[in-house]
């Protein structure tokens, strides 16, 4: 074992390794997109940061949306496509959109083909519940651990074919050939910092969101933007970064759980936001929808309440499901209650829990086209929270996971039809690979500089915290990214100890690069926005601005290596989705979305 | 002080200002923790004493992420979700398997605590142990199998019983109690607790068409090695009775359908029928019109 060895990069070895297809990331959509590609016939490796079943998908409890029309029978694709162009504000990529409300209740079946058991309906069928700004009751759940069932489900079946699994090996960089077609990436193994070559005819990039840029967040460490920012360098484009989804409810006490997930089933089971005063005060926000209006109004509310003084003991609201009592919380809500005993000392079924707002999704990310999730970028293509354009300004809740399930398998698919006639070489120059080793062991093999990664972390989350948060002004978003960049130029004198093994000071060395740039992309592209639109709300601006309302902000490395940003023109909604919206009720039957249905 | 007074009227809300602007509150003036870590890999190693500052509701998960980032940047330990969902966090405290991120700093009292990785695989370093041979017997076991097509007809009712053995977060701290496991190194034969709960509800799942009895009686189940001491139950966070509830069913299956293949036919055909109209559900028989 080596400890402080100071080898120059060169000086490590690699492996080389061949697939079809390498999918980052094993969450709900590389796992996904795995199946989809290994029933092509096709070879696919899938790296993953951890261990497998451990991605932020496991963490999801709500439940995943799909217009089954279970428990609603009046629901249909139609009403979820407006349901979702409505809470993104018209923002939303529409025909990923469509795509997506018409095939997530066949993702959903075929999940339950696969194993997975959702709670049933007294006729049989999967049970669903409702939840913010849904209009009818569609999400598909298991209790409070929806994303367990789900990610088990996908990682039992992907372990059920040929495709290889690379647990904790990190990705830092991917390599294109003379073309610019993406041919491959290189990777280090965690456990011993073994590096290797990946050789690949197509990448799908699954790597999830990008929430550890801030400190309260419900995102684990691996949340650190490095797939959009892989496929930035490359040369993708990325759209809407400037939307980041705020949670209305995180918990706030003791410090150590700050952030961790309090979720919407709460409210979907019909838990109460009062304030301080007593006061139900969703009443002043949106009296019709109350604690289920859309994400991004409830958080704001919650937030207002507390900048108003209204707030808890320790800088929350109240959130009150104790009207369920301890049998009907153990039924649909066991996970909450066992999180705020154990780790708050609160019986949720006797008191309320304290929340505040807490950086949940990114619905910004890398821009794909709705059929195949091919980027700009050949040979390229993304899936998942990393990808943008389905949630345009603001998520419902619960469209995450059924967009994982329906844009994985595209992704799979995609990249599989590419691959099928692709003859492009994966060669690429020696050099590139020895120059990306180097760099990555720099930080540890180096005898000067004295910045700490973890500190620098610490220092970007605090800024991202103070002036990016979810009510945003130019001359605080300016002054947050004047600290970016300063972070950013101290980003060559990282130093770490230790070996190359299993060396998380290390890890973090890598990743801070990313959370660096992803921040910047953020904070430049609220900067563009100027007005208040969903999840951006610029207080220096009162209200939407109907120009923008046409327009995604499109995000491409330029050719001095700067963010470029660009204004591009959403194009117009087809006929057959725009007279949706014209009819004024919402009432559109399951009957035409069951005949999409090929289960 | 002042800047921190500074920031925290910068934000909205103390939830979201630096914990340490919350200092009355939260930090324990002047008081510490300290914490004896395993500090080493697979050619050995050490425990090492840190001390940190006491901060409210503290799991020892905190207190070894403070170390990380202000006192041993190279300390390894796993963790994801940080509200014992995931179950990646696994190590030993005292000598006990537990969820680092469950373990509250207080509950040990002042007493001492030490901690390790799981013994009953091999350590990679510090409190990170490899538990991939976990993942071969994953691969290794049978998956879910049915000839019918989903939407499928159940009702709760029916799948009552299988949520239990679901909500198994493979922490793999089972595994790592489990006597055949730790002491015996049975590694080769015997799928260890965990599995024995995936195999419950694929073999109870009433749309499973598989058989396993051969895999769990002589395959890499080897379920005949377990005795029932049930230490896993005890350390299960998920709180699944692994043995009551997944094992001795089991076992009991095998003692039956072993040696008279006819009883797995007839609760295979049975398993199918539905417990509210009695009738047997057969293939697309479950079609509700969608
Ligand atoms: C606490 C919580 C609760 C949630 N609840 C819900 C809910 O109820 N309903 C809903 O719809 N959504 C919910 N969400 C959102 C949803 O879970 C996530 O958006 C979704 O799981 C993201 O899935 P993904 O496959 O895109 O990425 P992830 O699940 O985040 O997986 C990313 C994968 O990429 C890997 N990776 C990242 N970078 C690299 C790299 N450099 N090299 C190699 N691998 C890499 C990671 O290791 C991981 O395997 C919740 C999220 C959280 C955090
Ligand atoms: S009950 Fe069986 S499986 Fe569980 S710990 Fe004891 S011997 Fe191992
Ligand atoms: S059965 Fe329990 S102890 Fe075993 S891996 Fe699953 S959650 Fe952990
Ligand atoms: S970090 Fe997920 S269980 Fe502890």
């Amino acid at each position: 074992m080596e400890r402080n060895g100071n080898t120059n990069g060169a000086r490590h070895g690699h492996e080389v390794l061949e697939h079809d297809i390498l999918i980052i990331g094993a969450g709900g959509a590389g796992l996904r997109a795995a199946i989809a590609a290994t029933q092509r016939g096709l070879s696919v490796g899938v790296v993953t940061k951890s261990l497998l079943g451990k991605a932020h998908t496991v963490m999801a409890e709500g439940g995943v949306a799909a217009a089954l029309g279970n428990v609603d029978s009046e629901d249909g694709w139609q009403t979820h496509f407006m349901d979702t162009l409505k809470a993104g504000k018209f923002l939303n990529n529409w025909r990923m959109a469509e795509l997506f409300a018409k095939e997530a209740p066949d993702r959903v079946y075929e999940l339950e083909q696969w194993g997975a058991l959702f709670n049933r309906t007294p006729e049989g069928k999967i049970s669903q519940r409702p939840f913010g700004a849904h209009t009818y009751t569609r999400l598909c759940h298991v209790g409070d651990r929806t994303g367990l069932e789900m990610i088990r489900t996908l990682q039992e079946r992907t372990l059920a074919t040929e495709a290889k699994v690379y647990m904790e090996t990190s990705v830092t960089k991917l390599f294109q050939n003379d073309e610019g077609r993406v041919v491959g990436a290189l990777a280090y193994t965690r456990e011993a910092g073994k590096f290797i070559h990946f050789k690949a005819k197509a990448v799908i990039v699954a790597t999830g969101g990008w929430g550890r840029i801030y400190k309260v967040t419900s995102n684990s460490w691996e949340g650190t933007g490095d797939g959009v920012v892989l496929a930035y360098n490359a040369g993708a484009e990325l759209v809407d970064m400037e939307m980041v989804q705020f949670h209305p409810t995180g918990m706030v006490w003791p410090p150590g759980v700050r952030g961790l997930l309090v979720t919407e089933g709460v409210r979907g089971e019909g838990g109460f936001l009062r304030n301080s005063d007593g006061e139900r005060f969703m009443e002043n926000y949106d009296a019709e929808r109350m604690e289920l209006s859309s994400r991004d109004v409830v958080a704001r509310a919650n937030y207002t309440e507390v900048t108003e003084g209204r707030g808890s003991e320790h800088g929350g609201v109240f959130l009150d499901i104790t009207h369920l009592g301890y049998n009907g919380i153990m039924k649909k809500l066991p996970t909450m209650y066992e999180q705020f005993l154990k780790l708050a000392d609160i019986d949720i079924s006797k008191e309320p829990m304290e929340v505040f707002p807490t950086i949940h999704y990114t619905m910004g990310g890398i821009k794909v086209d709705p059929e195949t999730c091919a980027t700009n970028v050949p040979g390229l293509y993304a899936a998942g929270e990393v990808g943008g354009g389905l949630h345009g300004a603001n998520r419902l809740g619960g469209n995450s996971l059924s967009d994982l399930l329906v844009f994985g398998r595209r992704a799979g698919e995609g990249a599989a039809e590419y691959v099928k006639g692709n003859g492009y070489s994966a060669e690429i120059e020696s050099s590139v690979v020895e120059d990306e080793k180097k760099r990555v062991v720099h930080p540890l093999e180096r005898q000067d500089g004295d910045e700490n990664p973890f500190h620098l972390q610490q220092e970007l989350q605090e800024a991202m915290m103070e002036h990016a948060n979810l009510m945003r002004n130019e001359d605080s978003l300016k002054e947050g990214l004047g600290k970016i960049l300063a972070i950013k130029d101290r980003l060559p004198n990282v130093k770490v100890h230790g070996s190359t093994l299993f060396n998380p000071g290390w890890h973090a060395s890598q990743d801070i690069h990313n959370l660096v740039q992803v921040s910047e992309i953020i904070v430049r592209a609220a900067l563009e926005r100027t007005e208040r639109r969903g999840a951006q709300w610029r207080l220096d601006y009162d209200g939407p601005d109907d120009e923008l309302g046409k327009i995604n902000f499109i995000v491409k490395r330029d050719q001095q290596g700067e963010a470029g940003i660009e204004k591009r023109e959403i194009p117009p909604m087809p006929d057959h989705l725009s007279r949706l919206f014209d009819d004024g009720d919402d009432k559109h039957g399951g009957e035409q979305g069951g005949k999409e249905s090929q289960f | 002080m002042e800047e921190q007074e500074a920031q925290q009227k910068d934000m909205a809300s103390k939830a979201h200002a630096d914990v340490h602007a919350d200092e009355e509150d939260a930090a324990r003036e002047g008081e510490s923790y300290k914490l004896r870590i395993f500090r080493g890999d697979a050619e050995g190693g050490r425990e090492v004493e840190y001390e940190i500052p006491a901060v409210e509701g503290m799991v020892v998960l905190d207190a070894i992420l403070y170390i990380q980032a202000h006192q041993a940047g190279d300390l390894a330990v796993r963790w994801n979700c940080k509200a014992a969902h995931c179950g990646s966090c696994s190590a030993e405290i005292n000598g006990k398997p537990k969820l680092l991120c469950k373990a509250r700093v207080e509950e040990y009292g002042g007493q001492d605590i030490r901690v390790h990785p799981m013994r009953a695989f091999p350590v990679i370093k510090d409190l990170v142990s490899d538990v991939s041979w976990n993942y071969e017997v994953a691969r290794s076991t049978i998956p879910f199998t049915t000839d019918e097509q989903a939407p499928f007809e159940m009702y709760e009712e029916d799948v009552e019983r299988l949520y239990e053995p679901k909500k198994c977060i493979e922490c793999f701290m089972c595994q790592d109690v489990c006597h055949v496991l730790r002491t015996h190194q049975k590694h080769e034969e015997f799928a260890g607790p965990r599995f024995f709960v995936r195999n419950q509800w694929l073999e109870m799942h009433p749309k499973d068409t598989e058989r396993r009895v051969e895999y769990l009686k002589e395959g890499r189940g080897g379920i005949g090695y377990c005795n029932i001491t049930k230490c896993c139950t005890e350390v299960c966070p998920a709180g699944i009775h692994i043995t009551d509830n997944s094992i001795i069913p089991l076992k009991e299956r095998v003692a039956d359908e072993y040696y008279d293949p006819a009883k797995w036919l007839m609760r295979k055909i049975r398993g199918r029928r539905s417990p509210k109209t009695g009738q047997i559900i057969g293939r697309n028989g479950n079609r509700n019109g969608g």
